[in-house]
C-alpha cells in the first residue's frame, strides 16, 4: 500500500507539473459557478438555449460554426430544443445547393442535416471584412484556448480604455484577458443587446456565461454521456477492484499470511 | 521447468499437440514459476500489455473513420468526436492511453534500474525493452500528429527538422522524410501508415521480450537467483495472474479518470486549432513524456550536438548492463547506489519541468546542469560506484527474508507439488 501510495504521488506530480506548465503568464479570469464541471456536472438546459440566441444574433456574424448542423440543436444533452423548433431554425437560413438539373447552383431554406451556415465564403473574405484579422471558427474553440471557458467567460468582460503608456492602432482594442492584451475584435456585448424570450435580464456577465456554456456544448457535445458512463464506470471499477483484492488474499493465503 | 514431460490429457489435445505445441506453450505460461516475492512494481509488465492491446483496438477502429488528408484529417477527428457512435470515447482512450502507455513504461523502466533486473543474465530483456520504447517514442509521436492541429504540425516540422543537423545529406534527408519542401500532406499520409505498422513490430518485439524474460525467469526485490521451480516460486497462474489484475484494475480507475474526467488535461489547447503553416505557435512543447529529451536536445547550444546528446541519452540506455559494474542487483543492498538513484529520479523529473519551460535564463542553465548530471551518472557514478561501493549482506533465498519460519511454509510446500 506505501508502494501504491508512492505511485500515485508521482502520478500527480506530473499532472501538475504538466498544467503549471506556463503558470508564469497566466493571469487570474473570473470565476463563475458552471453547471457542467465535476462528476455528475450537467447543462442548464436554458442557459444553452439563451446562449444558442447569443451566438446566433451577436457572435454568427462574423465567426462561423462549421462542424455543428441544426439537427445537433435538438439532441439529447444539447440545448434540446424540439425538432419543430430546430427544424424553424434552419429553415430560418438561406444554404446553397446544387448544382441542379440545369447546373445552377440554388439557394433553399435550411435543413435539420445541413452544416451552420458560414457568415463569410472563405478565410480570406473573413479577413477582408475584419481589417486582416480572422474571426476563429467557434466549434471547438473553448478547447483551443487554455485558460478554457474561464478564459472566453473573461475575455467576453474583459474590455476597458487602454492604459496610457499603451498605444493602439485603428481596429485594435485593449482587453486585459486577451494574450498581449490587443484585440481586433471590439467588444461584441452591451447591457440588453439581446432580448431573451425566458424573461432574463441581458446583462453582459449574462450574456457571457449563457454564450461559453454554449460554447462548451458545441466543443464537447458527448459531455453529459461522458460523465455519465464515467461515474458508473469507476464505481463498477472499483467494486471489481475489491472483489479482485479479496479474490487476491484468498489465493494468496495459501502461500504466506501478508502479500 | 515442468513443459518437457508436459501431455495433454485428451487425445484430441495429444494428437494436436505433437503436431503444433500449443498447448505446451499454453502449460508452460500458466505454470510459469515466478519468484514469490515480486511487489506491486512487477505487475507494470501486465499492465503494459493492457496498454499495447487498448491502442491496437482503439486505433483501429479510429482508422476507420479517419482520413489521412491534410484537407480533412481535421474535421474527420471532430466527425468522429461528434457523429460516430461513442467515436468520443474511443478517441479519448486511445489519446489518454498514450499517455497512460508512457507513464508505465517509466514506472516499467525506473523499477528495473532500481533493482537492476538489466545485469547478466537479462541484458537481452533489457535492450529489447529499449528498443520497444524507442519505437514507442516514434510511434506516440507519429499519432500526435494525424489530427492535423497547431501542434501536430509544428511538432512534426521541429522535429523532422533534427536531421538537417546531420552534416552534408541533413537538407536531403529532411526533404525525402516530408516527401516534399515542407510538412504537407505526402507527411501525414506516410506518418499515418508507420503509426499503423510500428505498433504491430512493438507487439512482436513484446514477445521477444516475454520469451527473453522466461529463459532466465523474473529478477525480483532481493536481486538473488531463484532456483525454479522450489519454495521460492509460485506458478504465474493463479498467484501473479490475480495479482497483475488486481494492479491493473487500480491502474484503469486512473485511466477511466482521465478519460472521463480530463480528457484533454494532458493534450496541448493548440492542437484543436488547425494547422496552419502561416501561424507559428507561441510555445512549440511536445507531449509531456518526450519533455525530458526534449529539455536536452535544448540545453545544447549547437543544433548537431544537440540532437546527438538527446539521442545518446536514450542509447546510453542500452549498454547500461556493461555500464553498472556492480555486481550486486537489487538497490536493497546497495546504500550508496539507492541514493543516487533517486537523485536521477529527481533529475529527470526537472528535466521534464525544465523542458515544458521557455529555454531561456535559470530554465536554461537548469536544464544544463540536469543534463549534464544524467550523463554523469551514467558514465561516471555507475561505473566507479560499482568498485567504491560497501555493500549490504545479500541473503541466500528469498524464502529466508520473505518467510522466515511461518507456518505457512508446510501448506505452501504441498500445494505447490500438487499443481504440476
Amino acid at each position: 500500500m506505501k508502494n501504491l501510495f508512492k505511485l500515485f504521488s508521482i502520478i500527480i506530480f506530473i499532472i501538475t507539473s504538466n498544467s503549471y506548465s506556463f503558470a508564469a503568464e497566466k493571469v487570474e479570469y473570473l470565476k463563475t459557478d458552471w453547471s457542467f464541471k465535476g462528476l455528475f456536472g450537467k447543462f442548464d438546459r436554458a442557459s444553452l438555449q439563451r446562449g444558442y440566441q447569443v451566438y446566433t444574433e451577436v457572435c454568427a456574424s462574423c465567426h462561423s460554426m462549421k462542424y455543428l448542423s441544426y439537427r445537433n440543436l435538438a439532441e439529447p444533452g444539447g440545448p434540446e430544443f424540439s425538432e419543430a423548433q430546430a427544424k424553424a431554425i434552419a429553415a430560418s437560413f438561406e444554404v446553397t445547393d446544387g448544382p441542379n438539373s440545369d447546373g445552377e447552383m440554388f439557394t433553399r431554406p435550411g435543413k435539420l442535416s445541413d452544416k451552420f451556415v458560414m457568415p463569410y465564403d472563405n478565410v480570406k473574405a473573413a479577413q477582408a471584412a475584419n481589417g486582416g484579422a480572422y474571426p476563429p471558427d467557434m466549434s471547438v474553440l473553448v478547447k483551443a484556448r487554455g485558460g478554457g471557458v474561464d478564459y472566453i467567460y473573461s475575455l467576453l468582460q474583459g474590455y476597458e480604455e487602454a492604459p496610457s503608456n499603451v498605444s493602439l492602432d485603428d481596429g485594435v482594442y485593449y482587453n486585459k484577458y486577451m494574450y498581449g492584451n490587443k484585440i481586433r475584435m471590439a467588444a461584441p456585448l452591451s447591457d440588453g443587446l439581446v432580448e431573451y424570450g425566458d424573461g432574463t435580464n441581458a446583462t453582459v456577465e449574462q450574456m457571457s456565461k449563457d454564450v461559453t456554456t454554449f460554447l462548451m456544448w458545441s466543443a464537447e457535445p458527448h459531455l453529459e454521456a461522458r460523465h455519465q458512463m464515467g461515474f458508473k464506470a469507476i464505481v463498477y471499477l472499483i467494486i471489481l477492484t475489491v472483489l479482485v483484492y479479496f479474490s487476491m488474499k484468498k489465493i494468496w493465503s495459501r502461500v504466506e499470511s501478508e502479500v | 521447468m515442468s513443459d518437457h514431460d508436459y501431455r495433454p490429457k485428451s487425445k484430441v489435445g495429444q494428437w494436436f499437440n505433437d503436431r503444433l505445441p500449443l498447448l505446451t506453450l499454453a502449460n508452460h505460461l500458466t505454470d510459469y514459476p515466478t519468484p514469490k516475492n515480486l511487489n506491486y512494481w512487477w505487475t507494470f509488465g501486465g499492465i503494459l500489455t493492457f496498454c499495447l492491446i487498448t491502442q491496437i483496438v482503439t486505433g483501429l477502429t479510429l482508422a476507420m473513420h479517419y482520413i489521412a488528408h491534410a484537407d480533412m484529417a481535421f474535421e474527420s477527428v471532430e466527425h468522429i468526436m461528434r457523429d460516430v457512435n461513442y467515436g468520443w470515447l474511443i478517441r479519448y482512450i486511445h489519446a489518454n492511453g498514450a499517455s497512460m502507455f508512457f507513464l508505465a513504461v517509466y514506472i516499467h523502466i525506473f523499477r528495473s534500474l532500481f533493482y537492476g533486473s538489466y545485469k547478466a543474465p537479462r541484458e537481452i530483456i533489457w535492450i529489447i525493452g529499449i528498443i520497444i520504447y524507442l519505437l514507442m517514442m516514434a510511434a506516440a509521436f507519429m499519432g500526435y500528429v494525424l489530427p492535423w492541429g497547431q501542434m501536430s504540425f509544428w511538432g512534426a516540422t521541429v522535429i523532422t527538422n533534427l536531421f538537417s543537423a546531420i552534416p552534408l545529406v541533413g537538407e536531403g534527408i529532411v526533404t525525402w522524410l516530408w516527401g516534399g519542401y515542407s510538412v504537407d500532406n505526402p507527411t501525414l499520409t506516410r506518418f499515418f501508415t508507420l503509426h499503423y505498422l510500428i505498433p504491430f513490430l512493438i507487439l512482436g518485439l513484446v514477445v521477444l521480450h516475454i520469451w527473453a524474460l522466461h529463459v532466465p525467469g523474473n529478477n525480483n526485490p532481493v536481486g538473488i537467483d531463484v532456483k525454479k521451480p522450489s519454495k521460492d516460486t509460485v506458478p504465474f497462474h493463479p498467484y501473479i495472474v490475480i495479482k497483475d489484475g488486481f494492479a491493473l484494475l487500480m491502474f484503469m480507475i486512473v485511466f477511466a479518470f482521465f478519460v472521463f474526467y480530463a480528457p484533454n488535461i494532458l493534450g496541448h489547447a493548440d492542437n484543436y486549432i488547425e494547422a496552419n503553416p502561416m501561424v507559428t505557435p507561441a510555445h512549440i512543447v511536445p507531449e509531456w513524456y518526450l519533455l525530458p529529451f526534449y529539455a536536452i536536445l535544448r540545453s545544447v547550444p549547437d543544433k548537431l550536438l544537440g540532437v546527438v546528446a538527446m539521442l545518446s541519452a536514450i542509447l546510453i540506455l542500452a549498454v547500461l548492463p556493461w555500464l553498472d559494474t556492480s555486481k550486486i542487483r537489487s538497490a536493497v543492498f546497495r546504500p550508496l547506489y539507492k541514493q543516487f538513484y533517486w537523485i536521477l529520479v529527481a533529475d529527470v523529473l526537472i528535466l521534464g519541468y525544465v523542458g515544458a519551460m521557455p529555454a531561456e535564463g535559470l530554465y536554461l542553465l537548469i536544464a544544463r546542469v540536469a543534463t549534464a548530471y544524467y550523463f554523469l551518472h551514467f558514465l561516471v557514478i555507475l561505473p566507479v560506484l560499482g568498485f567504491k561501493e560497501k555493500t549490504l549482506p545479500v541473503p541466500l533465498s528469498i524464502t529466508e527474508p520473505v518467510l522466515g519460519g511461518s507456518p505457512n511454509l508446510a501448506v505452501a510446500r504441498n500445494k505447490e507439488s500438487k499443481i504440476e
